[in-house]
C-alpha cells in the first residue's frame, strides 16, 4: 500500500487506518462526529498528500488545456484556481480537478488521488494525438505533500507561521510563501464549505510543517481529521465524489456540474457528445435527498416513487450537524424538483425523502 | 477496554447476560470502538421470534451498516428503546444504558456454549 510523508504521525496519533485506493490513509482519530464538529465549529487538518499534482508547462500550455478540460481556462488570471474536469469524448468523466495558474506557461491540476495515473495516462496520449508542441507534462504526485487546514480558525491559526497576507488572499486564489520557514502554495480552497486553505509543500517538510501546525492549532481547538469526516463534511455541502457523483458513466450535466461545462467555449474533449445529450435532455438528474423519517440512505440504495423505480442515492450519511440523513442521488428528472417525495428502500423497508438543493447545511 | 466477567460473547461481538430464563443481549466494548460513532439502531418488535445466528436487528456508525446476530432463540420480551432517540449510548455504556433487546430463551442451556470474557479476549487479541 502507497504511503504519505505523514503516515508514521498518524499512527502516533492512534489513527483508525484504512486502504483508501491503494493508500494506507487515517479515517478518523478522535471519531468522526467530534472530528466533524471540530472543522464546523474551529479548525481541522487533514492529510491530503494522497492526492495527484500534475504540471502543464510550455507555451501552448493553455491551449492544451482547454482542449482537455470543460471548464474555461482561459478567464483565469495569474495566482487563480478553477474547478474543473476532463471528459471523455462521450461526456463521461476523467476526474474532476482543481487547476491553478502560476503565469501563462505553467498550470498545476490537482487531481483524486486513485485517478493520478489514470488521468495523467490520458493527458500524456490526448497530448500526443493533438500534435500540439512545447507543452511539458510532468507528474509531480511524489514530490508534494499536501495538507488542508480548514475551518473558521484556519486564518487564524495558519498566520501565526507565515509573514503571507492572508487576509488579501481571497477565496480560490493562492500564493507562494513561506509557512515556518519552508516555501510552499498557499491556496485559500477546500473540500469542507468552511474558510481554509490547502498547503502544497515538499514531502520532506510534511511532519515538521504538521507539527508547527497542530501546535500552532491546540489553542484554537484544532484537530487532526480523517477520511470520515472530510466525507461527511462534502456531504453536507452538497461536493461531488468521483466514483459516486461523478464517473466515467456519469456525465457533468447529469452531475449537477452544468456551471462548469461551458459548451459555448471553442472545442473540447467530450464537447459533442455534452451538446448533444444537452439538446435531448439529460436522463437523469443528480440530487439532494433529506431523510423524513429516521434513517440513513446508503450508497446504492434505490429510490421509489410508488412502484416505479427513479434513481438511486450516490452517496449518504447521517448529517452530524443536522443529525437527519442526508445523501446526493442520481434521479431520473421529472422527480428531480426540490421538495418531491421519495421512498428510499433501506433494506427491507421504505423510507420517506424530500429532493432538496445542497448545500443541506449552510 | 472492558469485558466483564459475568458476560458471555459470540464471534459476532455480541454479549449475553442470562438472568434465569431471560437474556440480555448488546454489543461488545471492541465492537462498539470499532464502529465508531453509532448514529443508528433497528431492533425487532417485542414478540419476534429470533433463531440463534440470524440477524435480529442493525447498528449504523456514520461510516457502515452492521447487522446484530442473535446469540441465542427464544422472544423479544423487551427492547431499549432509549436507543431509537440516542443510539450514541452504545458508544458510551456499551454493556449497562446500551443494552439493546431482552429475549425470553428457548433453551437456556443455549448460553452455555457461548464464550466467557477470557475466551473473547483471546478471540479479539487475534483479530486485531
Amino acid at each position: 500500500m502507497k504511503k504519505t510523508p505523514l503516515n508514521q504521525v498518524h499512527r502516533e496519533l492512534g489513527a483508525r487506518m484504512v486502504d483508501f485506493g491503494g493508500w494506507d490513509m487515517p479515517v478518523q482519530y478522535s471519531g468522526v462526529i467530534d472530528e466533524h464538529q471540530a472543522v464546523r465549529e474551529a479548525a481541522g487538518l487533514f492529510d491530503v498528500s494522497h492526492m495527484g499534482e500534475i504540471e502543464v508547462s510550455g507555451s501552448n500550455a493553455l491551449a492544451f488545456i482547454q482542449h482537455l478540460t470543460i471548464n474555461d481556462a482561459s478567464t483565469l488570471i495569474d495566482g487563480q484556481v478553477q474547478y474543473s474536469a476532463m471528459c471523455y469524448p462521450t461526456g463521461g468523466v476523467v476526474d474532476d480537478v482543481t487547476l491553478y495558474r502560476f503565469n501563462a506557461s505553467r498550470y498545476l491540476f490537482c487531481v483524486n488521488a486513485s485517478n493520478t495515473d489514470k488521468d495523467f495516462a490520458w493527458m500524456e496520449q490526448l497530448l500526443a494525438d493533438s500534435a500540439m508542441t512545447d507543452v511539458v507534462l510532468t507528474n509531480r504526485s511524489d514530490e508534494f505533500a499536501q495538507m488542508a487546514l480548514q475551518g473558521p480558525k484556519a486564518e487564524t491559526i495558519l498566520s501565526a507561521l507565515t509573514d503571507v497576507a492572508l487576509a488579501d488572499l481571497v477565496y480560490y486564489h493562492f500564493c507562494e510563501g513561506e509557512v515556518a520557514g519552508v516555501k510552499m502554495i498557499i491556496s485559500r480552497t477546500g473540500y469542507t464549505g468552511e474558510d481554509g486553505f490547502e498547503l502544497y509543500l515538499p514531502a520532506s517538510a510534511a511532519v515538521e510543517i504538521w507539527q508547527q501546525l497542530m501546535t500552532s492549532g491546540a489553542p484554537h481547538g484544532l484537530l487532526p481529521i480523517g477520511l470520515g469526516a472530510r466525507d461527511t463534511l462534502r456531504l453536507e455541502k452538497g461536493y461531488a465524489l468521483y466514483g459516486h457523483e461523478l464517473s466515467q458513466e456519469i456525465s457533468p450535466l447529469e452531475a449537477g456540474l452544468a456551471w462548469i461545462t461551458k459548451l459555448d467555449k471553442d472545442d473540447f474533449v467530450g464537447k459533442a457528445a455534452l451538446v448533444a445529450l444537452k439538446a435531448v435532455g439529460v436522463p437523469r438528474r443528480r440530487v439532494g435527498l433529506v431523510m423524513q423519517e429516521r434513517g440513513i440512505p446508503r450508497e446504492g440504495y434505490p429510490l421509489f416513487v410508488g412502484d416505479r423505480e427513479v434513481g438511486v442515492v450516490t452517496s449518504g450519511t447521517m448529517s452530524p450537524t443536522l443529525k437527519i440523513g442526508v445523501a446526493l442521488a442520481l434521479v431520473e428528472p421529472d422527480v428531480a424538483k426540490a421538495e418531491t417525495e421519495l421512498e428510499v428502500a433501506v433494506r427491507n423497508r421504505r423510507m420517506v425523502a424530500k429532493v432538496a438543493r445542497p448545500p443541506f447545511v449552510k | 477496554m472492558e469485558f466483564p466477567e459475568e458476560l458471555k460473547y459470540t464471534e459476532e461481538h455480541e454479549w449475553v447476560m442470562v438472568e434465569e430464563e431471560l437474556a440480555v443481549i448488546g454489543i461488545s466494548d471492541f465492537a462498539q470502538d470499532a464502529l465508531g460513532d453509532v448514529v443508528f439502531v433497528e431492533l425487532p418488535e417485542v414478540g419476534t421470534v429470533l433463531e440463534a445466528g440470524k440477524a435480529f436487528g442493525v447498528v449504523e456508525s456514520v461510516k457502515a451498516v452492521s447487522d446484530i446476530y442473535a446469540p441465542i432463540s427464544g422472544t423479544v420480551e423487551e427492547i431499549n428503546e432509549d436507543l431509537i432517540e440516542a443510539p450514541e449510548i452504545i458508544n458510551t455504556s456499551p454493556y449497562e444504558d446500551g443494552w439493546m433487546i431482552k429475549i425470553r430463551m428457548d433453551d437456556a442451556s443455549e448460553a452455555d456454549k457461548l464464550m466467557d470474557a477470557e475466551a473473547y479476549q483471546a478471540l479479539i487479541a487475534e483479530e486485531s
